[in-house]
């Protein structure tokens, strides 16, 4: 059955053992979902490793498997990776084995706990690996279920409210997504993304494009999230335990960029050439409406949330830009915000945990006490800004030039201008969490507060690891998101 | 006339008068549940044996022996066989007739069984009668206030559906004459004006159509014809009121189809207008059903709401038919599919609701408190049961609305399936609240739930069947692709 579908099935697989097995003591269930999560990453830097690069395999799919599945529906099991797909999986595996790291520490019914959290990553790995639209589908749809239980089980604060709201807004956005892969499934009579996207051109429609363009991006836009639809985002990342956030953030608003790239824009060109000025314009109000928020948060999650709008809004304006850079770096962003919002989320979880403390206003000066933590932390910010040497520096400068310098949007360089200011907010809320965290003068009754501990040491450092080689040589992602994007960038190069 | 045609109904006549008698003289009635699960086994087998043979009709053109018929029959064996299975732990309850009930289930299934092969009016009302009759006294088992309430609410508004059923079969008999469904469809056709084939314009054909989608409705529980529903489900025993949601609703669409398929498909005008009613009826009846279901505290008369929600979304399928060209048969394959799913499901869950209910007394959703720490995996049957009414992957449920919506689409109803898929994420909000309850809040005792081995079997049957049909619905949906209609 091949690499991809081992690796999609074997959380999965660890799930079932995991809740099935009667007797299993707590140590036993987070070293099974280590091992269920740990192979699926090998083999994943493997298949990164092996993949072909170069000219002759622009767009092409690798590892592909394609079974078929419901001959009714004309539905098959068509797993396979291309270069916009493959450093997705990826991240969902660094992801998927470093939260269960993450989640060492949790106490609560964690039988369950870990079932749900793997049967999440491999809804999320399906996503990225599927070629097929009903299978694509299916795995979107699976994921709400291990998220709402997550939340609202092992959440904090309004976990109940916000997980039925996470549920509510997803379900309201695939509700739709599902009326455009039928009518798109109408039109073509094939499920399968890639031949839709080759042969939808020549084929007359009956349901006008413009209308299954909506109704799918719908489903992508309250995923990513793209204003006015990201209500549902702070409320979720707040209240989640801190391994779904760091899942949240790092991968699964990752699924809206992915699906709005894969099947938007590569299915629907001209459509999304016509709307683009459209959902430029949303990102840049998401970029700027997102920072302004978060400066004036002061519940420590919530921020990092917040941000996360913001950050999603470079990746939407890299994408409607349609530009080979910009989409190039539209994935990067992808990429380095799942890793550096990921560590922000991680060590704002250790702060909370350490110093049971989340509210900015009665934090301070724990560097003193954790300098560790405080280190790793203000790393993370300084890459969610934009700091050279980061990744989330090179993502944000191939986002801004491949956007100023693309000619298929008119106006487009005034919005990039505007968009780049996000850059200037984020500087101040990043600093001005770090420095209301971390510095200031050091408080008596934060004393006895733990440092990381070696476990925590050991993910920490491979975020940072992982950070700084993206930033320092970028070509190691770009390659292969270059290969998959060419073919789609080209399209609109006349 | 060969015999084997007629194999399965024969069966299930002979077996339950055999039930009856042998009550008399049986004194652990667990024999006679045995009994007539053996027997329904065997009429199953018969009905399998007739599976692709050459599509007839047997008495004078009354029933028809076509793969739709077939398929129907192993359908409704396979729901009483687990009905009864799941009955085991509530027949205790009755103070006497523990024969009766399962000689009733018996006829209940054989009405069933005829209606899904009915192909002339006069037995399709005979057969629709026997199935009600039955099921009249079944809903009264209990005989305590609610169940007789339940009884007599449920005789009372089914004869008005009956009468109303009736007077529409008259007006259709009175305008072409016949009361055979191939007929029917000739005496239309040869009314047409020759200068437009297409158009027919008799009010008193269309108010007998219309007054038998009202009278049929009250049988699949469509809005505004649903309001027994919920006080019928609540008072019944809780294994009727599965029976009633599952068998009795699938008769009511396996007759509605093939009357409205044999009769009045052509000519399309014809076909187009009631298409058209059954589509903005859908879209009312699963809107009016989910809105409704939010609600209730109670959770049978959730599910009852949820299911004339569901009832809803099968009639989408129905709307396909009548809006389809006339030899395209996806929609019907996509109404099949879904019925099968459905009853997978919903089985699954009132069986679920039977165990857990029986140990804390209640049908009360709040009740259900910690069910997730009691008995994880009987919790987990209901969750699987429920996601898959919402239809959400990996249940049956998600296939099932996929395939009966994507032919809907094809066939412009994509402004129905819109609303039926908002009303999906509507529906997500009361399901999620019974996994809430069980899962998330704390548990009032800490006993585990026990149940019989007969519901446990059941139980996982249907758990077994929502999954195999979630995952692989490949083989299913080949047979209800083959489950065609014998043309009159």
């Amino acid at each position: 059955m091949g690499y991809l579908s081992a690796i999609v099935f074997l959380p999965v697989i660890g799930a079932i053992l995991i809740a099935l097995i009667p007797g299993l003591g707590e140590r036993i269930i987070k070293r099974l979902a280590a091992v269920f999560t740990f192979i699926p990453l090998a083999l994943t830097v493997y298949l990164f490793v092996i993949f072909q690069r170069g000219q002759g395999f622009n767009g092409a799919l690798q590892f592909e498997v394609n079974l078929s599945w419901i001959p009714q529906i004309n539905a098959f099991y068509h797993l396979g990776v291309d270069g916009i797909s493959l450093p997705l999986v990826l991240l969902m595996a660094i992801l998927g084995f470093l939260v269960v790291l993450i989640s060492w520490k949790v106490h609560l019914r964690v039988r369950e706990y870990f079932a749900w959290l793997l049967l999440l990553e491999t809804s999320i790995l399906g996503v990225f690996a599927s070629l097929d639209l009903l299978l694509f589908f299916l795995f979107w749809e699976i994921e709400v279920i291990p998220m709402y239980f997550l939340i609202s089980i092992w959440g904090t604060g309004r976990r109940e409210y916000s997980a039925i709201k996470y549920v509510i807004y997803t379900l309201f956005g695939s509700a739709f997504m599902l009326a455009g892969i039928l009518a798109l499934y109408f039109t073509t009579g094939s499920l399968d993304m890639i031949e839709i996207a080759r042969t939808i051109g020549s084929i007359s429609t009956a349901i006008p494009l413009t209308a299954i363009f909506f109704l799918l991006i719908i489903g992508f836009a309250i995923k990513l999230p793209v204003f006015p639809l990201h209500t549902w985002l702070p409320d979720a990342h707040t209240d989640a335990p801190t391994a779904v956030s760091v899942i949240l953030a790092g991968a699964l608003l990752k699924m809206g960029g992915y699906g709005i790239i894969r099947i938007c824009v590569s299915i629907f060109p001209q459509v999304a050439k016509t709307f683009a000025p459209l959902f430029i314009i949303l990102a840049v109000i998401g970029i700027l409406y997102g920072a302004a928020l978060t400066l004036r948060q002061t519940d420590l999650k919530r921020l990092i949330a917040y941000s996360s709008v913001s950050h999603m809004g470079y990746v939407l304006l890299g994408i409607f830009a349609l530009s080979q850079v910009s989409l190039v770096g539209a994935s990067l962003q992808m990429f380095s915000h799942g890793l550096v919002t990921g560590l922000l989320f991680a060590m704002a979880g250790l702060v909370m945990h350490n110093a049971e403390e989340r509210n900015l206003l009665y934090l301070g000066g724990l560097a003193k006490q954790t300098p560790l933590i405080a280190l790793v932390f203000s790393i993370a910010g300084l890459a969610s800004l934009g700091l050279p040497l980061t990744s989330g520096f090179i993502a944000e400068f191939l986002v801004f030039v491949g956007s100023f310098s693309s000619t298929t949007v008119a106006g487009i360089k005034i919005y990039t201008l505007l968009a780049a200011f996000g850059v200037v907010l984020a500087a101040g809320y990043i600093l001005w969490m770090i420095q209301r965290v971390f510095f200031g003068p050091v408080q008596e009754k934060f004393n006895g507060v733990k440092d990381a501990d070696n476990l925590e040491k050991v993910y920490m450092f491979i975020f940072v690891g992982l950070i700084l080689l993206v930033g320092i040589y970028p070509a190691v992602l770009t390659d292969v998101f270059n290969s998959g994007i060419l073919p789609v960038a080209q399209i609109f190069l006349h | 006339m060969n015999l084997a045609l007629f194999a399965p109904e024969i069966i299930l006549a002979v077996l339950a008068v055999l039930v009856i008698i042998l009550d008399l003289f049986i004194q652990r009635k667990g024999w006679l549940a045995a009994l007539s699960i053996v027997g329904l086994l065997i009429s199953a087998g018969f009905a399998v044996g007739l599976w692709n043979e050459t599509p007839r009709t047997i008495f004078n053109s009354m029933l028809a022996v076509d793969n739709y018929a077939v398929f129907f029959k192993i359908l409704f064996s396979g729901i009483a066989i687990l009905v009864i299975l799941a009955s085991k732990d509530y027949v205790s309850r009755f103070p006497r007739f523990q024969g009766e009930y399962y000689a009733l289930i018996l006829l209940s299934a054989l009405g069933m069984m005829l209606m899904a092969s009915t192909t002339e009016l006069i037995s399709l009302f005979v057969s629709l009668e026997l199935v009600n009759l039955s099921l009249y006294s079944l809903v009264g088992f209990l005989k305590d206030a609610k169940s007789t309430e339940a009884s007599l609410k449920y005789l009372l508004l089914s004869a008005v559906a009956s009468a109303v059923l009736l007077f529409g079969m008259a007006l259709v008999y009175g305008f072409t004459g016949y009361t055979q469904l191939g007929d029917i469809a000739v005496a239309i056709q040869s009314t047409l004006p020759a200068s437009d084939p297409n158009v027919l314009t008799n009010p008193a054909l269309f108010l007998g159509l219309i007054l038998m989608i009202a009278g049929f409705g009250f049988k699949i529980a469509m809005v505004p014809f649903h309001m027994w529903v919920p006080d019928v489900y609540e008072g019944a025993p809780t294994p009727i009121t599965a029976y009633l949601s599952v068998g009795s609703k699938a008769a009511g669409f396996a007759i509605i189809l093939r009357v409205f398929y044999s009769a009045f498909i052509l000519p399309g005008s014809l076909s187009l207008d009631w298409g058209m009613v059954l589509a903005v009826l859908a879209a009312v009846t699963m809107t009016a059903g989910n809105i409704i279901a939010i609600q209730q505290n109670n959770i049978k008369r959730m599910l009852g709401y949820s299911s004339i929600a569901q009832a809803g979304y099968v009639m989408v399928g129905l709307a396909t038919v009548g809006l389809a060209p006339a030899a395209a048969t996806a929609g019907q394959s996509g109404l099949l599919f879904f019925l099968l799913s459905y009853s997978f499901t919903n089985l699954g869950a009132f069986f679920a609701i039977i165990a857990i209910s029986n140990k804390v007394s209640s049908d009360q959703i709040n009740d259900f408190a910690g069910m997730g720490k009691r008995s994880p995996l009987m919790a987990l049957a209901l969750t699987l049961c429920l996601i898959s009414l919402i239809g959400l992957p990996p249940a049956s449920g998600f296939v099932a609305k996929f395939y009966i919506f994507s032919s809907a689409v094809q066939n412009n109803l994509l402004w129905l399936v819109i609303i039926a898929v908002i009303n999906s994420v509507i529906s997500a909000y009361y399901y999620l609240r019974v996994v809430k309850v069980m899962w998330m809040n704390e548990p009032a005792a800490a006993d585990s739930v026990e149940a019989s081995g007969a519901l446990k079997i059941a139980l996982l049957l249907s758990c077994l069947g929502v999954l195999l049909f979630g995952i692989a619905p490949g083989i299913a949906m080949h047979f209800t692709s083959l489950a065609k209609m014998l043309g009159l």
